[in-house]
């Protein structure tokens, strides 16, 4: 009975062919460690985002009037409601640390690197578009916070020669941020880049399938046709779209090996969300600021703005250079130099295993500089701190120029034939 | 190096803000379990708080619930605006009047332990002191030339700055001691510190009267997520198992 009903569906669409290229006979390396697990928590995180998000929509009311007082509905009234809003507060945090770590990743183990160019381009789409989701998204709450940030990020398209001004009208529908602007976030938040994002997301993954995924060796587990004696060949069958051309080695299927694998992380990841969810919804002002339980107050700027968390580290390279306009062409060069990572980067070897000691400090710098950039961009700007923020922007760029000009005769350990265990 | 430094400072895209004066905060040790202590915070609230500052995100029937107040005594005792028990806690002042009056209109106070934290309110509300150049003729040290008068004066007396003489560097200096009731409240210091915590904890638990619930349901959910982590590791084991 099941078998026929598979049968009838089989023959209108490929279920079974599909489940099978994508998991049960997708050949995915054996040798995936700890930060292999981002990729599928993002998932879980962007899962909770959608549904929270759809029934904060069914009591939340977008109006410059309404919104603040229907988010204190929400969190008093509606039952559970605090409950689903705390998911989604926290989840947004979730999403940025656990996209950066996959960002990490990607660099640690050169996952960028041709073949996966596009795939490297579509994750840093996706990290874009996720920036302006959470942004518009934290307007919502129409609290102190989510005005002034607002206000301040907007106004950086101002400092765009000639068509600043208009440009910046034109963004939020009005002189100030009002009524005006906070219906077309909710617009853009619900709908628009929801809708980007999950299509980002789809094409993120079908160009994961196609190229197959990278490990922490950096080593190709596809071989040339024929190269490799049947009794090294793993003892599971892969789908012909992937051994029509190549012999696969060192490989396990997706599912079921990598999906328990992943059940498990999942449980540990949950904990500690849940543990923020739970126990400390604010993260200590960091996932939800103070002065954002108060109604968004027009005539009263608050003593000190700072962007969410996960914004920064880009905030503080803009506040690092004096001259405005050139402190927002800066910020957003720190996000396309990343995009340009695969080209920028010009070494044959992917993984930090391999790759030289210059190359490790190059990338443990930059960390360093991006996490004391982000805890720069949360306090005053200050004399002092603003020197130290420029010193780290110029770190966060001399990476890259630095893996320019070294990668390419850079001196590397030998590679492995075939992926350690 | 110093010029340059200035300049920079100057320079910044705006947001360079000067931190506020700070005075040192009491810490308020709040009890959200200690039913009693939010009750006789919520019988001060609406006694001396509520003519100007509203509540108006949370209902009277919540509060009642949650401080295990009976309806009927609560809507009685503590319910002065609106008739329903379920009923937004707001006040009737308006806001155009009272700006006039103040300066600036009072705040509603549902969300203010969020905004401020408990430590602040607490060592606020016992900060007012005398100060004859201000229009209530009050001041108040956390919250400097706020434009509240002191509600809680018929309990508290009327403190003053007091002063110490000093031998510091071997001349004799006025040292800022702390402040210093004059006695005329209905209550003691102790008993007045006691009040304002309870009404400290009152509004920290009007920030989030969800607070006992989320922290208990959070049990629940360490509970199955454990289970759920260990069935999951015990199932990868098993299936791993093949590929030794």
């Amino acid at each position: 009975m099941a078998n026929k009903f598979v049968e009838w569906i089989d023959a209108r669409i490929p279920m079974t062919k599909t489940w099978n290229i994508h998991l049960a006979q997708y050949p995915a390396p054996k040798n995936f460690n700890f930060w292999y697990l981002f990729g599928v928590l993002a998932m879980l995180v962007l899962v909770n985002q959608i549904l929270t998000g759809v029934w904060l929509t069914m009591n939340y009311v977008p109006s410059a009037e309404g919104a603040f007082a229907s988010v204190e509905y929400i969190m008093r009234d509606v039952e559970y409601g605090w409950l689903l809003r705390y998911m989604h507060s926290t989840g947004a945090s979730a999403f940025f640390i656990v996209v950066y770590l996959h960002m990490f990743r990607g660099m640690l183990y050169g996952s960028y690197q041709k073949p996966r160019e596009l795939l490297w381009l579509f994750g840093m789409f996706i990290f874009l578009v996720l920036m302006a989701e959470a942004f518009m998204g934290y307007l919502l709450p129409w609290g102190q916070m989510s005005y002034w940030g607002a206000q301040v990020i907007i106004s950086l398209f101002g400092a765009i020669p000639v068509i600043g001004d208009d440009l910046t009208l034109w963004i939020r529908g009005d002189y100030v941020i009002s009524g005006a602007t906070l219906n077309r976030f909710f617009a853009l938040h619900v709908i628009a880049l929801p809708l980007v994002l999950v299509i980002l997301v789809f094409l993120h993954i079908i160009a994961l399938h196609e190229v197959g995924s990278n490990n922490p060796d950096g080593v190709p587990i596809k071989k040339p046709k024929g190269s490799v004696p049947d009794e090294e060949k793993p003892k599971f069958k892969f789908h012909e779209r992937f051994t029509k051309k190549y012999d696969i080695v060192d490989a396990i299927p997706f599912y079921p090996y990598y999906i328990v694998k992943d059940l498990v992380g999942i449980g540990i990841f949950l904990f500690l969300f849940c543990y923020v969810i739970f126990f400390m919804p604010e993260m200590g002002g960091f996932f939800l600021e103070p002065p954002n339980f108060e109604p968004a107050n027009p005539l009263k700027t608050p003593e000190h703005i700072a962007p969410v968390w996960y914004f920064t580290p880009f905030y503080a390279i803009l506040r690092a250079v004096p001259d405005k306009l050139f402190g927002v062409i800066l910020m957003f060069a720190s996000i396309v130099l990343l995009a340009l990572l695969p080209w920028l980067d010009r070494g044959r070897v992917r993984s930090i295993r391999y790759r030289s000691v210059l190359h490790k400090l190059n990338l443990a710098v930059f960390s360093v500089s991006f996490l004391v950039l982000g805890y720069l961009g949360t306090q005053p700007a200050t004399p002092t701190a603003t020197v130290f923020a420029q010193i780290f922007t110029f770190l966060y760029f001399a990476f890259f120029v630095l893996l320019f000009f070294y990668s390419k005769r850079e001196k590397t350990k030998p590679v492995p034939e075939r992926v350690t265990s | 190096m110093k010029k340059l430094l200035i300049a920079l400072a100057t320079l910044i895209p705006s947001l360079v803000f000067a931190a506020g004066p700070t005075v040192p905060l009491d810490e308020a040790k709040v009890d959200l379990h200690d039913k009693a202590s939010l009750q006789r915070g919520a019988q001060l609230f609406m006694n001396y708080c509520l003519g100007c500052h509203s509540l108006e995100y949370a209902r009277y029937n919540r509060m009642f619930e949650d401080l295990g107040i009976p309806e009927e005594v609560g809507q009685k005792n503590l319910q002065f605006t609106g008739d329903k028990a379920g009923d937004l806690i707001t006040n009737n002042m308006s806001p155009e009047k009272a700006g006039a009056w103040f300066g600036n209109p009072p705040p509603d106070l549902t969300n203010v332990a969020r905004v401020r934290g408990p430590d602040w309110i607490y060592t606020y509300l016992r900060s007012f002191y005398r100060d004859d150049s201000r229009p209530f003729g009050v001041n108040n040290s956390v919250f400097p030339n706020v434009g509240m008068p002191h509600v809680l004066q018929e309990l508290q007396g009327l403190p003053e700055k007091t002063y110490e003489e000093r031998r510091i560097d071997g001349e004799m200096q006025k040292v800022y001691v702390g402040l210093k009731t004059d006695g005329k409240g209905r209550l003691t210091e102790s008993e007045y510190d006691q009040a304002m915590l309870d009404l400290t904890s009152f509004l920290v638990y009007m920030g989030e009267p969800m607070k006992l619930e989320q922290r208990r349901m959070g049990w629940f959910v360490f509970g199955f997520l454990l289970v759920f982590t260990i069935l999951a590791w015990l199932l990868k084991k098993e299936f791993w198992k093949d590929l030794k």
